[in-house]
Order: structure tokens, then sequence, then C-alpha cells
């Protein structure tokens, strides 16, 4: 019993440890100055949001999570060519990645 | 075993995500994402997803993580500074994580039925993963080689020099040296 008491770990915890990395990257995103710090933050979410798919994929018998999660990491993939290109430009107009000198379109 | 390898690699994601917020370096926060992507591999290997596993450290900690460095180094990115961040954040942001996160938690905690990721669950191999995508879910997968192609082209023309300043750059930013731009716009 003890041997499968270490062979087993519970589907819920892999899903806390989910949230509290969806949670840790919307927090990144809240207190982090700096674009590309900021930037990291979203993969961070992105990545949390992918645990819990393949999870589900897992506790469900079905491979359908785990080719959603193949299609997020071509998007992210995607995402983060066009958004590092922005983020040169923005560089290259402002001489800056604080993101609270970033404010031309500030109210 | 199971467990054992559970606990290690998630201690090691929550530290990663952890330390990503409280560095002040860019690279330093990029070194703890890449951390943060492998043990996350580590993690989908023990739910059986032998694709995503390999694919995480190739796509994940391989390639973008690669572009993010390259950019920090490019870039040149220092130290960033700690200011108190914006109204909004404070007054929306950080009490609404606190409750995304408990009702998260109250949710999977009282759900029924997860039951338990197990030794003697089969992974899933990549020969039944490829059978679907590349019989069902073809054209979705042809699409996204599009989408590849788009953000490439996306990406080239963005970062190409000359382009980070609107031609009438120097009005509409009146405080940056409006001597610069005007020499990078006429050496285009």
């Amino acid at each position: 019993m003890s041997s499968l008491l270490w062979e087993e770990v519970p589907i819920s915890w892999f899903l806390l440890l989910s949230a509290a990395l969806f949670s840790l990257g919307v927090l990144g995103f809240l207190i982090k100055r700096n674009l590309i710090t900021v930037f990291m933050s979203i993969e961070l979410m992105l990545n949390g949001v992918n645990l819990s798919f393949v999870t589900f994929a897992h506790q469900w018998h079905t491979v359908k999570g785990q080719i959603f999660v193949f299609f997020v990491m071509v998007v992210a993939a995607a995402e983060a060519a066009v958004g590092l290109a922005i983020i040169i430009a923005v560089f290259r107009a402002r001489a800056t990645l604080a993101v609270d000198r970033i404010d031309l379109m500030k109210l | 075993m199971h467990l054992i390898l559970f606990i290690v690699f998630a201690g090691f994601c929550l530290a990663g995500a952890v330390n990503l917020l409280l560095q002040t370096h860019p690279i330093n926060s990029a070194l703890s994402l890449i951390v943060v992507m492998t043990s996350l591999a580590v993690l989908y290997l023990l739910l059986g997803a032998e694709f995503l596993a390999a694919a995480q450290v190739i796509v994940y900690a391989g390639a973008i993580m690669v572009l993010f460095t390259f950019v920090v180094m490019l870039l040149n990115a220092g130290r960033e500074e700690r200011t108190r961040g914006s109204r909004a954040a404070r007054a929306v942001g950080f009490p609404a994580v606190v409750v995304i996160l408990a009702v998260m938690a109250t949710v999977i905690l009282y759900a029924q039925g997860l039951g338990v990721s197990s030794v003697r669950d089969g992974i899933t191999s990549t020969e039944e993963l490829s059978a679907v995508l590349f019989t069902r879910l073809l054209l979705p997968f042809e699409v996204t080689s599009v989408l590849i192609l788009i953000a490439i082209l996306g990406a080239v023309s963005l970062a190409r020099p000359g382009n980070g300043e609107p031609q009438g750059g120097a009005d509409l930013q009146s405080g940056a040296d409006p001597e610069g731009s005007v020499e990078r716009t006429g050496g285009k």
C-alpha cells in the first residue's frame, strides 16, 4: 500500500500548480516594470494554462487536450516573434524599456 | 517515485516563477522562466504526454527563450527601476489575482472524481497524437503554417530599421530627441 501511495499523484495537485502559475503570471504582469519581463509573465500564464490542458487530457484519456496544447505552443511561438519585434520597434522609437515611460496613449 | 518527481519539479516550477517576479534584471528573469518551462516538461511526462514534453523543451525552453535572451542582450536591457505602478493595478489587479486564485483553488479542491495520475496509466504516444493531427485536424494544422509565415513576415517588417518611428515621429514624441530620429529617417 505504501508503495502504491508513492506511485500516485492526485490530479488536483497538478491543477493547483497550474492555477498558481497562472496567478503568478498575472501578478508579474502587474508588478513588473520592464517590457520584456511583462512579456515573459504572459508566457508564464500560457504555460500555466497548458499544464491544465495536459492534466485534463490525462484525466479523460483523450488526445484532444494535448492537441490544443500543441496549437497553443504554435501560437505562442508566433506571438513571441511578433511581440519581440514590436518591443525592438518601441525601443528604437522611445529608447527605453520601462513601461512607465511608454505612456503616449495614457489619458 | 511519481510523487517525489512531482513534488521536486513542482517546487522548481513555483520557485522559478517566484524568482521571475523577484529578480530585477531581465536576463535573470529569463533564466528563471527556462527553469519553469523545463520543469513543466517533466510534469508533462508524468502526465503521459511524451510529445509535448519534447516540444516544451525544444519550442519553449529552446526557441522562444533564445529569442527572449537575444532581445535582452540586443537591447542591452538593464536593471528595471521599481515604481509604484498604476492605480488601476493596485485597486483592481491585486484583488483580482487573489480572487482568481481563491476561486480556482476552491473549485479544484471541491471537485469530485478528479482521480489520480498513476504510473500504471499509459503514456500517449506520438503516434496516437499524430494520427488525429494529420487526419481529422489536418486543415487547422496547415492553417498554423500560414500563421507562422505571417508572423515571420510581421516580425521582419516590424523590426526593420526605420520602422520604429512614424513619419511624423518628431512631433509625436516631443520630448525625445528630434535630431536623432530625423537623422535616422533621412539615412533610410
